[in-house]
């Protein structure tokens, strides 16, 4: 047991830092859950008007690959939860990965782990307290949703099943995150192989879930995501699936305490191979030294939204297979034959990456902050570097860094999807659908580096702000938020390419949008103390 | 004598806290100044306004001649920083960073930075998370003192390096004073800063209490005398002006005296006959424990004594302040 020795102790201490992230964190989902039940029972009073709901979202392509299936078309719940066991499960997920990834690995990047290793705490103290934390949170989630869908009148068993589907996501991405947390070799590598492995999970699923009846629909059981939607909540209650989301869990986490005593604390499984003697030519300006630092996170994520540009195009391809699997000729004739559904399809999901790649210029952009808090910009701000130049250098990765990653993105997706219709002529639409993404995601950027240059501390409104974009774009139609409400997102000016215009102006005024909120930012970071 | 930093009357407060209350601090060209304090005095913030970093509330900060804050990127061409806390990049070798710093201030010279790398005992391959803070500190030392900088401003630079290195350190900083660079190193180690030196700073609670050579400062502190005397019992020491904490032993007689005092003293012990005599003269140690309210302890007199002591003490140190500034 003295391996376990302090686990108390560090529990209260996570759950004293955590005492804001948490609580808001939990209400935000819950009240999603129980406003989505809440609006979808009074927007879809009758049957019939459930049931055209209900076949329009399972025959469209685009929200298939988002958010899942309707497994029974008569079922309210059903229809009310798809999005939840969706877009709301990455949430549950992103939650997971925060609170282990925060008391374990950044924790140790800090060194604050080890003044707490060297007191009397046990070598796998660090990583229980974590999990249990999370674990706590993650029943306390699904407890409160239960009981919150069943207040919207929603039957009790499909409220319960959903409920504890949302707790096993949760667990399954906090034994995830444990794994990831052992084998990286810092903290940074640490979540981007957590997202990582959400990402694949989640892009497992939407291929899965999108393949015809003879296509690879088995992939979405190789998900935890595809175990939350298969449990089938509203929709025939199949309890045995949460077994296969319990194993893998205990599965993933046995393996992060098998990896815990195997590494040094600091260090991950994988060993650290010695650097340069002597800094390469090139490396003598800050633009330089961002490049340097950001490089490899550039690279990983082109390389990886490259993968699901690959993905997005090839399901786009088969669109037309889709709809005649599922009989529903008049729907494809409707919506401007067979073309007409691709466009819309790729339209959604390169919607869906613009929101994505706005989370890499985010991060990218807050490198700024985390090196004026780690006190590593004093020593570059002590030199002929002005305070400009460097402010700018890692807001030019994160511009130039996003442009990369969508044209890149865009052309896969509009190679694999022109060469698999056999009209390659097809893919200069899906790479404009691609490069319009940008000035909304230019605006994400401008507001972090508003924050950075007024209120450093409150750098974070970065994430903040995306994700109430996203709610906004997401829960808008479903809560009938009014028009202007929904159009504070700079995501609803975007134009839907391929298959509509564009509106020049709209992306002209997000993009000096983008531009005043970058100039006041740096005028403010120029007046400001550093530290 | 030109002037590379002059500050005067700085104040700087954050939210109640007042970290600098009328800060005075002057550094001539080609000096090695030692700013002392203990934690927590205000050292790193006259630092950080020096270096155009952060704002002054009020007073006046000159560096080089130059505003720090309206010149800050002209101004950091000419010179070098060592933070106290270095955080390294974790994936970049001390190599590359060494590079970097140097190159950001116009220039590094090769020959030196091997030079210091073999000094130093640093290897640079490592990456910044392998480092220990000791090995950190030597990066960000390695990259200043190969800079071609003329001033060098170091924050508690040796903390975390093992005596070895601090011993190069010192030879390091004594090369630089020869080479007519101009160091404000920032310390609480009393003992590098009276190996190093030419002048210091003692700050206390964001103002200067005294500045000058060491030379100066001993003058205004006690030295601690014993002697064996031929005759016993030795008399018409106690009314002797500044002598204090006499303590008679047969012969043997233990006292301190005020330095400016010391020749009067000797005069006496000499008419009553020295057989064996032992001075010694105040450390900066004492200095510094005497203006931080801690007397040593072999000095622990009657109150009336230490009171005595401090007002003599406020009186000239503000003496010492007067001499610094017409310099």
């Amino acid at each position: 047991m003295s391996a376990l020795a302090g686990t108390g102790g560090l529990v209260r201490m996570a759950l004293r830092r955590d005492r804001i992230l948490l609580p808001v964190w939990l209400i935000l989902l819950i009240a999603i859950a129980a406003g989505t039940a809440k609006s979808t029972i009074s927007l879809y009073k009758t049957p019939g008007s459930r049931l055209a709901a209900a076949e329009n979202i399972n025959h469209t392509l685009g929200l298939v690959a988002l958010d899942g299936r309707i497994y029974d078309v008569r079922s309210i719940g059903a229809i009310a939860m798809v999005k939840m066991s969706g877009f709301g499960s990455i949430l549950v997920a992103i939650l997971a990965i925060v609170l282990v990834l925060r008391h374990t690995r950044a924790e140790e990047e800090t060194g604050r782990l080890e003044l707490i290793g060297s007191a009397v705490v046990g070598r796998r103290a660090p990583l229980t307290a974590a999990l249990l934390v999370a674990v706590g949170a993650n029943v306390v989630l699904g407890v409160v949703t239960a009981l919150a869908l069943i207040g919207t009148k929603l039957p009790v068993g499909g409220s319960l099943a959903f409920g504890i589907a949302w707790t096993g996501v949760g667990l399954a991405f906090a034994g995830v995150a444990a794994v990831a947390a052992q084998v990286a070799s810092s903290g940074r590598a640490a979540s981007a192989t957590a997202y990582t492995a959400l990402g694949v999970f989640y892009v497992l699923r939407a291929v899965g879930d999108t393949a015809s009846s003879t296509g690879p629909q088995w992939l979405r059981w190789l998900s935890p995501i595809g175990w939350e939607q298969q449990v089938r909540a509203y929709a025939g209650n199949r309890w045995w699936v949460l077994l296969i989301t319990a194993a893998f869990t205990v599965v993933v986490m046995s393996g992060s305490y098998v990896l815990v005593v195997h590494r040094d604390l600091g260090s991950g499984l994988v060993p650290d191979r010695p650097g340069p003697k002597a800094g390469a030519g090139w490396l003598r300006t800050p633009l330089a030294l961002a490049w340097r630092l950001q490089r490899a996170s550039l690279l990983g994520w082109t390389a990886g939204l490259a993968l699901l540009g690959l993905v997005i195009g090839s399901i786009a391809s088969t669109s037309s297979s889709f709809l005649s699997s599922h009989g529903a000729r008049e729907i494809v004739l409707r919506l401007g034959g067979e073309k007409g559904l691709s466009d819309a399809f790729l339209a959604a999901e390169l919607s869906v990456l613009g929101v994505i790649v706005s989370a890499y210029g985010i991060q990218a952009a807050m490198r700024l902050r985390s090196e004026e808090a780690s006190e590593r910009a004093e020593p570059i701000l002590a030199t002929g570097t002005s305070r400009i130049s460097w402010a700018l250098s890692h807001f030019v990765i994160a511009i130039l860094g996003s442009t990369v990653i969508l044209a890149v993105t865009g052309l896969a997706a509009g190679l694999m999807y022109g060469g698999r219709v056999g009209n390659l002529g097809r893919a200069g639409g899906v790479i404009a659908g691609a490069l319009v993404q940008l000035p909304a995601v230019w605006v994400l950027v401008g507001i972090v580096m508003l924050a950075f240059g007024l209120a450093p501390r409150l750098t974070v409104a970065g994430w903040a702000a995306l994700g109430a974009c996203v709610l906004l774009g997401e829960l808008g139609p479903i809560l009938k938020l009014k028009q202007w409400v929904t159009d504070i997102s700079p995501y609803a000016h975007v134009p839907r390419l391929p298959g509509s215009s564009v509106q020049p102006a709209s992306l002209v005024v997000l993009t000096v949008l983008a531009a005043m909120l970058t100039v006041a930012g740096l005028i403010g970071f120029r007046r400001r103390a550093i530290g | 004598m030109t002037t590379a930093i002059s500050v005067t009357a700085l104040v700087k407060s954050f939210g109640r806290t007042r970290a600098l209350d009328g800060l005075n601090l002057e550094v001539a060209t080609g000096e090695v100044h030692g700013f002392l304090g203990p934690n927590g005095a205000g050292k790193t913030t006259t630092l950080r306004i020096l270096l155009g970093l952060m704002h002054k509330d009020a007073g006046e900060a000159r560096l080089l001649g130059h505003d720090p804050w309206q010149d800050a990127v002209t101004l950091h061409r000419r010179l070098a920083y060592v933070p106290g806390d270095v955080n390294l990049w974790p994936n970049l070798s001390g190599g590359e960073v060494i590079d970097l710093l140097g190159r950001l201030r116009g220039g590094l010279n090769p020959q030196r930075r091997a030079m210091l790398l073999e000094r130093f005992e640093l290897d640079p391959t490592k990456k910044g998370r392998a480092y220990s803070k000791g090995n950190r500190q030597k990066v960000a030392l390695i990259a200043a003192l190969a800079s071609d900088v003329e001033l060098l401003l170091l924050d508690e630079p040796t903390s975390g390096l093992d005596p070895l290195m601090e011993a190069q350190f010192r030879d390091c900083i004594d090369e630089e004073r020869k080479g007519g660079r101009t160091v404000l190193l920032s310390s609480h180690i009393l003992s590098e800063v009276e190996a190093l030196c030419d002048r210091v700073t003692i700050i206390r609670k964001g103002a200067t209490v005294q500045t000058g050579t060491l030379a100066d400062l001993r003058q205004l502190t006690r030295t601690a005398v014993t002697a064996e005397l031929a005759a016993a019992p030795p008399d018409g020491l106690s009314d002797l002006p500044g002598v204090h904490d006499l303590q008679v032993e047969g012969a043997r007689v233990h006292c301190q005296v005020d330095t400016v005092s010391i020749n009067d003293l000797l005069i006496r012990l000499t008419q009553l006959g020295i057989r064996t005599l032992t001075s010694q003269p105040p450390t900066l140690e004492d200095m510094f424990l005497r203006e931080y309210g801690e007397e040593p302890a072999d000095e622990v007199g009657s109150t009336a004594d230490q009171d005595a002591a401090k007002t003599a003490k406020t009186g000239k140190g503000q003496a010492a302040e007067k001499e610094a500034m017409s310099r």
